[in-house]
């Protein structure tokens, strides 16, 4: 069993309901279902063990997914931002792989050591083939499905390996079969190589929800792709968010009158995006979606009667809930543990760690993780309040140690994001010979407005004590992030650390 | 003895099943009135659907026991109806969550 069964009952389902529309092509499922089984023959002809695709989103995606189960050989997506050195050690670490490349990334693979094939040859291959597709593979549902990387922000990318057992436990326990409409439509702008990418295929096929591709996110072409196809629901990550309301003029409507859903998560939604998001998008619910590549997806969600009941509430404590990843989905347990490892009472801060069929925690080339009663430690600080909401302060890895004191810097960046010239901002520890570490803040200003250090040291101070007031606040015309957003703290310590070496920016 | 992720078939219709909680139950998952094998075996040829048991199933549904020691998800549709025994299972509600990816 494999997770072919999702396109094998969708299929039987509403074989002639449209399943994905990418370059302005629409395919039924029945289609779908015959393109993969046609490559899915091929592969298995090919001989290779491991497909590893190189290219943005869309229907050869999907299908090549579905293909490599029906071939029973894993499926590695892999981000096409990185460099081809990276790319070339990334690849090479696959035993039996077929490469299939969009043509414009072909040179990034050009010195790796597996067969590559264009993906436009291969498809068009595929297409053209007459041959009786071979029967589907027979897949052991605890072989592994897809391999990703993960992004790396603190150390180099680890792939991480979901088996079919964990993409179906995690498909069926949080989505209805058939749930969807036929005129439901989800648009989705996430690149392939991200775990909600993969994610995004098996639900909406379950659902039997058709899914819109947009491959290379541009904030208008979203909101005309939105409104021309008439989405119904849509993903992105917060830096996208940030964007569509920017490509608004300022206090307008976003208009896309068919949207019901708005699903966000990859990286910390800042404040005042999500309150300019709610305002732009009045009559759409919110999903905070909290998830990570080890967890196949979401594990926790804070969903639109959550949003609406924050909004509304005279309640300190339920307003705060806007800022929460919500409560676990079915089938996932959910503890905050103490350094120890001995659960915390709630509201006290500790590590997330979380359990169920889902959850992997395993990775390429090394031993799983999971502790011996299952758990995964998700390396997130995070604390509970009383009703059950888990709340993300931050990775416990970016935690800055301050004369003894723990830190963290979201409690910072949440203050500093709210100031009105200040664009967005990153919070880190750099070495310190009195403190042990010093509080640097990495601002980025509103439209290249003139900020004044000792005024936002002040603002700061304002609101948080002595202790938590930034040493140092450094400008920057911009952060670096990776491309769905996440902050690359590490290079902003690198950045501060060859600054202040060169004796460069007082500060 | 059920597996949890066993899959199995009618005997007498296209109904197929793939087992989400297997519990402790000792008697044999029903369908049509006559017990399910397993995905990969041939029906036997004699039998007929039992009408007690001809309500059917529904693709992308699961059946669970009054106990709920053991849920089923129906991954092919058919003419029979499941039981554990000879005791009707039940559909269960759906709980749908928005959807997040």
């Amino acid at each position: 069993m494999s997770i072919s069964l999702i396109l094998e009952m969708s299929t039987s389902g509403h074989p002639d309901r449209a399943a994905v529309t990418s370059d302005g092509a629409t395919l039924t499922y029945r289609e779908f279902a015959d393109s993969v089984a046609r490559a899915g023959s091929a592969l298995q002809e090919s001989g290779a063990r491991h497909v590893v695709f190189l290219g943005g989103s869309g229907t050869d995606q999907a299908a090549l997914l579905f293909a490599s189960a029906y071939a029973g050989i894993p499926f590695s997506p892999v981000n096409y931002r990185l460099g081809k050195a990276q790319l070339t050690e990334l690849v090479d670490r696959i035993d039996g792989a077929l490469v299939l490349v969009d043509p414009r990334y072909r040179e990034a693979v050009s010195a790796v050591r597996a067969v590559v094939t264009g993906t436009d040859e291969f498809m068009a291959a595929v297409c053209a083939r007459t041959a009786e597709p071979l029967p589907p593979a027979d897949v052991d549902p605890d072989a592994p499905a897809i391999f990703l990387f993960t992004s790396g922000t603190t150390s180099a990318p680890k792939g991480v390996v979901l088996r079919h057992s964990h993409l179906l436990s995690y498909v069926t326990g949080t989505v209805e079969f058939g749930s969807a409409t036929e005129s439901d439509a989800a648009l989705i702008s996430v690149p392939p190589y991200h775990v909600a990418g993969t994610g995004t295929v098996l639900t909406n096929f379950y659902a039997g929800r058709r899914m819109i591709y947009l491959p290379d996110f541009e904030p208008r072409r979203w909101l005309d792709l939105a409104r021309a196809e008439g989405a119904t629901s849509a993903m992105v990550v917060p830096t996208m968010l940030e964007r569509i309301v920017r490509a608004l003029p300022p206090g307008a409507d976003a208009e896309v009158p068919t949207l019901k859903t708005l699903s966000y998560g990859g990286s910390r939604m800042p404040r005042p995006t999500l309150e300019a998001a709610l305002a732009a998008f009045p009559k759409v619910g919110f999903v905070n979606a909290y998830g990570l590549t080890e967890t196949s997806s979401t594990i926790a969600l804070l969903g639109p009667e959550d949003h609406r009941a924050a909004m509304e509430s005279a309640d300190p404590g339920v307003r705060a809930r806007l800022a929460s990843i919500g409560r676990p989905v079915p089938g996932i347990e959910a503890e905050i543990r103490d350094p120890a490892g001995e659960p915390v009472p709630a509201g006290e801060q500790g590590e997330l760690w979380v359990r169920g069929d889902q959850v992997s925690g395993e990775y390429m080339g090394a031993a799983s993780v999971l502790d011996d009663a299952g758990w995964f430690p998700t390396r997130d600080l995070a604390y509970q309040d009383a009703d059950g909401y888990l709340f993300v302060v931050g990775r416990n890895d970016d935690t800055i140690i301050r004369g003894g004191e723990n830190i963290a810097p979201a409690e910072i960046e949440d203050v500093l994001v709210a100031h009105p010239q200040v664009d967005s901002v990153a919070v880190v520890g750099v070495p310190d010979d009195h403190w042990g570490q010093a509080i640097v803040a990495v601002v980025v200003a509103e439209g290249g407005a003139d900020l004044d250090q000792d005024e936002l040291r002040g603002y700061v101070r304002t609101k948080l004590r002595g202790s938590r007031t930034p040493d140092r606040i450094v400008f920057r015309p911009e952060l670096p992030t990776t491309a769905t957003g996440k902050i690359l703290r590490k290079d902003i310590v690198a950045g501060i650390a060859a600054t202040a070496g060169n004796g460069g920016e007082p500060c | 003895m059920l597996k949890t992720g066993a899959r199995l078939r009618s005997q007498v219709c296209e109904t197929e099943v793939v087992v989400v909680r297997a519990g402790d139950a000792e008697t044999a998952l029903h369908c049509g009135g006559h017990p399910m094998v397993d995905l990969t075996a041939s029906p036997s040829e004699q039998r007929a659907l039992d009408p007690r048991f001809a309500s059917g199933s529904a693709l992308g549904k699961r059946y669970t026991d009054e106990a709920h020691t053991v849920e089923v998800l129906v991954t092919h549709a058919g003419e029979g109806s499941l039981a554990l025994g000879d005791v009707a299972l039940e559909r269960k509600g759906a709980n749908p969550l928005p959807s997040s990816d």
